[in-house]
């Protein structure tokens, strides 16, 4: 039981890889790729976690509480929102290959043509 | 090579992987068993030494401020990739924007009404989470996010000149050049004040007080109109692409 | 663990491959809508209130948003192409 977490994280991180290997549309691989990374925010919350922790704020509770990790906490939040960035420069990119070639299907676009 | 092929090589390949992977997961700690040190050693004096109660802003911001300027030149550098890629090309022109033919179907007055409405409560909602990072949950990024979508109401209730209006491109382009610049700066001062670059060279304050931490205010000011214009600038991108641009 | 933790992880566990196969990239756009917000509630449950509050902005305004702008581009870009034909 303690090794679910992150089990857990490595079967999304599979099925992820599986969509982008299997995928006939960009779009659809962009978003499966936003799949893969939500298993790394698992695996790094999981080992973070503290049993009977709470959460690393104290504002309102005494300073002598036990809290989980803040450090995982802090590289996790900035992901999240860097991931969509980057997912937005990949779907421009499948927006411009959709106008330059006519298809977004990954099994047509074989060639690197000039 | 052709699909099926690749698939099956996929197949045999993640088994591998997924077998390697759970033999290095029987080698962690365990759920729960979270060993240290570096999150002990900052439960234990992080609120002293910035004087923020928040510890994930003040790891974000004070104990790890290099790294966050990094991810955010990150984010700079993919919103700077979209407005590159998605340029004006030769063979394309612009629709004419004041045109008030760029209304959703379905949308309706009532609608275009209430978005209009929301868009002050969820601006200060946004500014909330930005300035109050270093005490409660928030913080640039997310306060950051927020304050786009107080924009993004307007033009998802059909009001796409209102929007433009909102985060006219000039304005949004240079906000977002700021934060970036005025994170920079931060960590700037503090090796010109300090000695260490991203010091923390400004009073702590009391811990739960508004104007407390030092410089992760202004850090924290800085990322979320970064956030906030780099957001704002995606979908004016994406909404120009689908609504203004066509092909000649 | 609590029950809470591990309810937590099956419905995210489930909803990874239902993310990956929905083929149609509209539906899809909603299903990551809804696998986002799974994984805000797990990142609560271990007690992480900053990330969740990240991940419920991003993947419910931003991404959708981004994924149904360029769809409709495409769309859009296509529908053009078959009115020059």
């Amino acid at each position: 039981m303690t090794v679910f977490p992150f089990l857990v994280a490595i079967w999304i991180l599979c099925w992820g890889l599986y969509g982008i290997v299997s995928s006939r549309n960009l779009v659809h691989l962009v978003i499966c790729l936003g799949v893969t990374q939500a298993a790394t925010y698992v695996l790094l919350l999981g080992v973070g976690y503290r049993n009977g922790g709470a959460a690393p704020i104290y504002a309102d509770i005494a300073e002598s509480t036990m809290v989980v990790d803040p450090v995982v906490q802090a590289l996790a939040l900035v992901d999240v929102v860097v991931e969509a960035t980057v997912s937005a420069l990949l779907l421009a990119v499948a927006v411009q290959t959709h106008k330059r070639f006519g298809t977004i299907d990954p099994d047509e676009l074989h060639s690197l043509r000039g | 090579m052709n699909r099926r092929l690749r698939i099956g090589l996929f197949l045999g390949g993640a088994a591998l992987l997924a077998g390697m992977l759970v033999a290095a997961v029987g080698d962690l700690p365990g759920f729960g068993h979270y060993p240290g040190p570096y999150g002990i050693l900052i439960e234990e004096t992080g609120v002293a030494g910035t004087s923020a109660t928040d510890l994930v802003t003040a790891v974000n911001f004070d104990y790890r401020a290099f790294d966050t300027m990094g991810e955010e030149f990150i984010l700079f550098a993919a919103v700077l990739g979209v407005a590159i890629v998605l340029r004006r090309r030769r063979g394309e022109r612009a629709e004419d924007e004041r045109g008030d033919d760029h209304h959703f179907p379905g949308s309706s007055s009532a609608l275009g009404a209430l978005g209009l409405a929301l868009v002050g409560p969820v601006f200060v909602l946004g500014a909330y989470v930005v300035t109050h990072g270093q005490i409660t949950p928030g913080g640039g990024f997310q306060g950051g996010v927020v304050l786009a979508a107080a924009a993004l109401i307007a033009f998802l209730a059909g009001e796409y000149v209102a929007f433009k209006v909102i985060a006219p491109h000039a304005m949004v382009e240079a906000g977002e050049a700021a934060g970036a610049a005025g994170f920079a700066l931060v960590g700037l001062g503090g090796l010109i004040f300090a000695g260490t670059f991203f010091a923390n060279f400004i009073a702590l304050g009391t811990p739960g007080s508004f104007l407390s931490s030092g410089t992760i205010p202004i850090s924290n000011l800085a990322v979320g109109i970064e956030v906030a214009g780099a957001f704002l600038l995606l979908w004016t991108e994406f909404s120009d692409q689908a609504l203004v641009v066509r092909s000649k | 663990m609590t029950a809470l933790q591990i309810g937590a992880l099956i419905v995210v566990g489930a909803g990874a491959p239902l993310v990956v196969l929905v083929r149609d990239p509209v539906r899809q756009a909603f299903c990551v809508g809804i696998f986002g917000t799974a994984l805000a509630l797990l990142f609560f449950v271990f007690q992480a209130p900053d990330v969740a509050l990240s991940q419920i902005v991003v993947s419910t305004v931003a991404l959708p948003l981004m994924i149904l702008l360029a769809l409709a581009k495409i769309r859009e870009h296509e529908e053009e192409e078959e009115e020059r034909e």
